[in-house]
């Protein structure tokens, strides 16, 4: 683990960190690199049935049924609208099995340093968004929310 | 010598000689003359005792070596086999299991020493021989040291604190050695060859003190020699060969040191007997102890922390495998190059296709690919398939045990063990099928005093027969005892509030017996250890469901009962129907099909607002699917539903379907864990289109 640490420390000394930057709804939220294993096109996603509300079925990726999620459903924002952008993002998370988060654009990929990072105050809890924060990168004139993606996956969703 | 990749093999035999054993106890306990088990018992304590010896597993080596002992007595006649030596025998057997067992798991063979079953093995041994030298002889640990000339370890002072780590160590069977190493003078690096001293020391024990202190030895801050304290489950030779291997070594002295006289620069240590350093042995090493050097020894290389972390790490040292006949794998090897073949016939017709259409060709090839994907499919079952022996051949010590623990005369009667079942499923069955038996030995069987009463023969009988039924493997445990007191049962159930005085009358006795299953429902009057908490047979029913197989109970009082497995043959790969409902593509398994019917709408009863059919003559509930499983409805109305009847164990109902599809072989692929799907759904399938179709687990709707 400490390795881990210090391979993210000297990333984040030299150049920072690179996210991947969506579009959900009208924000723009950034997730790291390095647990996006592909970015595949919408394609069918079949139902199953009596599962969370917010997972919105399994598709096939060439042989592997991996669930997928709506991150709107799960951030409470309104239902995804299906468009030519909308891109289904398939994180794995070291040695968990993937799982594919829907969004609406994939934009582009950013590097960000430490000092680009506004970390969230820990005590602010009352907002149900914040778990699923690690906190927010200031990139040219925009704002880019990080997502902690383990918390994304394996959390609640926002009431 | 690198004996690590030896281990699966280690293992695998070593299992095979200890059921070997197992197997021949129970027959020289039936017939103590019988010569050639006893032959066979001593070949494989034999064998056993030179792998373990070769693997340095010593305390396993020792006890078969004292149980070889035992038998080479039997062998020559001078003793002979009697019950309380066969308990003996089976204790030490289940103490080398346990061995094996840390072996798996740790790849060590962990620190008890069984002192107890040894003593008796010998004293059994002696005192039958009147005291004669054979067993006597153990084997020693540690060994008289050798030329004491420069051993100046024995100069190394330790501190109270640290004599407490001595105890544990030795608790823990390890020996505590002096180690002196002398460089040759004509060494550069010293350091360096230190450096390599104890790198090669900590693989096999651990470097407890050391002198100068380990920082010193680093800066080569020291003449030719340095001395080290060293726990080690080594014996002395082992060590100083290693150490001798590191070159531009002089010399290295190894020998016991010994606590007691430390600092006294006594130069003529006695090599202590194992015994002995055990008993004067207590608590554990402490990390708190090393931790002066365990900086320097960090810094000095990180991989040396590894081995002893990994020593400890919970995971098994093996992994999972599955022998395979090398004729399966022939097999398969011609299936492959047919299924090439094949692939060439295609792509050779569709070539072809451009001048001349040749549809017939190519139909043809296609039938000749699906025969050879079916028949690779069949063979790649089998090379998964393990026959059921290697569960249930543990069960005949186990009723053996079990028989003098209730003092009930008791026999196993086994057949078909050859029947083969799925890896994984042969995994799991053994506990539950462990728990039927000993459900039927101790609440199945009457006492024999009352059997004889009853006029039955005294021995009760247990059967356990396995056999192939169609796609399933049904393993029956069977036994001649009272039976299930179906009325008991009924009464029980009534008095625990499961069922209500009325529900009690109107149910059959099957129904009665199905309660059985249910949840903490134990009829047992008297709670032994050996079964009766309440926890029992809906374990069993879980776990095999679990597998998808069912089972059922059949009795008749007074003449026993018996329990059906009925276990798929396969899990992986399964003839499904694929039906539609609404725009969604579902399958169900063929298996639990038994028909499919078109009922019209008017043959639609109401039962307690439930909807029925009455299909010739048997009542069945209609499921509808669309609205279990929040289909969208298509908002047809339709004059006749297509109903298929599923069945499970004896109940049957009748699943609402839209459409149906088909029939097809689908490939059983999971949902993963993210999603919390419900218990309706076993899993998913990729269909010919890449579409996926979720598989409906029928146990769970009906």
């Amino acid at each position: 683990m400490e390795e881990i640490n210090d391979i993210q420390n000297i990333e984040v000394a030299g150049e920072g960190k690179q996210y991947i930057v969506v579009r959900i709804g009208t924000e723009q939220y950034g997730i790291d690199i390095k647990y996006v294993d592909n970015i595949v096109r919408n394609q069918r996603i079949t139902r199953v049935p009596k599962a969370q509300p917010y997972f919105k079925g399994v598709i096939n990726l060439r042989g592997e049924i991996i669930p997928v999620m709506s991150l709107r459903l799960k951030f409470n924002l309104e239902p995804d609208e299906y468009t030519n952008a909308t891109r289904i993002i398939i994180i794995k998370l070291e040695s968990q099995s993937a799982i594919g988060i829907i969004v609406d654009e994939v934009k582009e990929v950013v590097t960000l340093g430490e000092s680009a990072i506004e970390r969230p105050n820990a005590a602010d809890t009352s907002d149900p968004m914040s778990q699923f924060l690690s906190g927010v990168g200031k990139h040219g004139d925009g704002l880019i929310s990080l997502l902690n993606i383990s918390a994304v996956i394996v959390g609640k969703e926002a009431l | 010598m690198d004996v690590s990749q030896y281990l699966e093999i280690f293992i695998d035999e070593t299992k095979e000689h200890l059921q070997t054993l197992s197997d021949q106890f129970m027959v020289i306990e039936q017939e103590p003359e019988n010569m050639d088990a006893i032959n066979e018992i001593f070949r494989a304590a034999h064998s056993l005792k030179g792998m373990a010896g070769t693997m340095g597993y010593k305390r396993m080596q020792r006890l078969t070596h004292d149980m070889e002992n035992v038998f080479q007595e039997v062998r020559s006649g001078n003793m002979t086999v009697k019950p309380e030596l066969v308990d003996v025998l089976f204790r030490g057997l289940d103490a080398l299991e346990k061995y094996l067992d840390n072996i798996l798991e740790t790849s060590d063979e962990g620190t008890e020493d069984n002192e107890e079953i040894i003593n008796t093995l010998n004293r059994i041994a002696n005192g039958e021989t009147g005291g004669a030298d054979a067993p006597k002889e153990q084997p020693k640990e540690s060994e008289p040291a050798k030329s004491e000339g420069g051993a100046r370890y024995q100069e190394i002072h330790i501190s109270d604190y640290e004599k407490n780590t001595f105890d544990k160590a030795k608790e823990q069977g390890q020996n505590v050695l002096g180690v002196t190493v002398y460089l040759q003078e004509t060494c550069i690096l010293k350091a360096a060859r230190a450096f390599l001293v104890f790198k090669a020391l900590e693989e096999l024990g651990e470097v407890i003190k050391a002198v100068p202190e380990v920082q010193d030895i680093e800066d080569e801050k020291f003449d030719m020699d340095f001395s080290l304290v060293y726990f080690t489950k080594e014996s002395i030779e082992k060590v100083k060969s290693v150490i001798e291997n590191v070159s531009e070594v002089k010399e290295a002295f190894v020998g016991p040191y010994d606590v007691d006289t430390s600092g006294a620069q006594e130069s003529e240590p006695k090599a202590e007997e194992p015994e002995e350093s055990k008993e004067e042995a207590k608590p554990e090493q402490k990390p708190a102890a090393k931790t002066g050097q365990a900086a320097a020894k960090t810094a000095e290389k990180p991989e040396q922390a590894k081995p002893a972390a990994a020593k400890k790490g919970s995971k098994p040292a093996v992994g999972r495998t599955v022998r395979v006949d090398i004729e399966k794998l022939d097999v398969l090897m011609n299936l492959v190059s047919e299924l090439i073949i094949a692939k060439n016939g295609l792509v050779s017709s569709s070539s072809a296709e451009g001048e001349i259409k040749d549809n017939a060709g190519f139909n043809e090839q296609i039938e000749y690919l699906e025969s050879v994907t079916t028949s690779l499919h069949e063979s790649v079952m089998k090379v998964r398939m393990v026959p059921i022996e290697s569960v249930v051949n543990r069960f005949p010590r186990m009723i053996r045990d079990l028989s003098k623990k209730l003092n009930k005369k008791m026999e196993l009667h086994m057949s078909g063990e050859e029947t083969e079942l799925d890896r994984t499923v042969i995994d799991e069955i053994g506990d539950p099928l462990q728990h039927l038996l000993r459900n039927s030995a101790d609440h199945g069987l009457e006492e024999n005093d009352e059997r004889i009463a009853l006029g039955k023969e005294e021995v009760g009988n247990i059967y356990l027969d396995a056999y192939q039924d169609g796609n399933n493997v049904n393993i029956e445990v069977r036994d001649d005892g009272a039976g299930i007191n179906i009325e008991k049962v009924r009464n029980k159930a009534i008095e625990k509030g499961t069922i209500t005085q009325e529900q009690a009358e109107a149910m059959t006795d099957k129904e009665i017996v199905d309660l059985l299953f249910k949840p903490s429902f134990s009829t047992a009057e008297k709670i032994t250890d050996v079964s009766g908490r309440g926890v029992g047979l809906d374990v069993v029913k879980t776990k095999i469901e679990g597998l998808g197989g069912n089972i059922e109970c059949k009795t008749a009082l007074g003449e026993g009962s018996s329990f059906i497995i009925r276990l798929p043959l396969t899990l992986a790969i399964i003839q499904a129907l694929m039906v539609e409902l609404g725009m969604e593509k579902y399958a169900i398994p063929l298996g639990s099909i038994q028909t499919i019917e078109d009922v019209p709408i008017s043959d639609i009863k109401y039962v307690q607002t439930k909807e029925v059919i009455n299909l010739r003559g048997s009542v069945i509930p209609l499921i509808r699917l669309d609205q279990i499983l929040d289909v969208e409805p298509t908002g047809v109305e339709v004059e006749n539903l297509t109903v298929v009847i599923v069945k499970k164990g004896d109940k049957f109902a009748g699943l609402v379907v839209d459409n149906l599809i088909g029939q097809q072989e689908i490939v059983i692929k999971s949902i993963g864990s993210y999603i919390n799907c419900s218990k309706m759904i076993g899993g998913a399938t990729i269909l010919g289109d890449g579409e996926i179709a979720l598989i409906l687990e029928v146990n769970a709707l009906v």
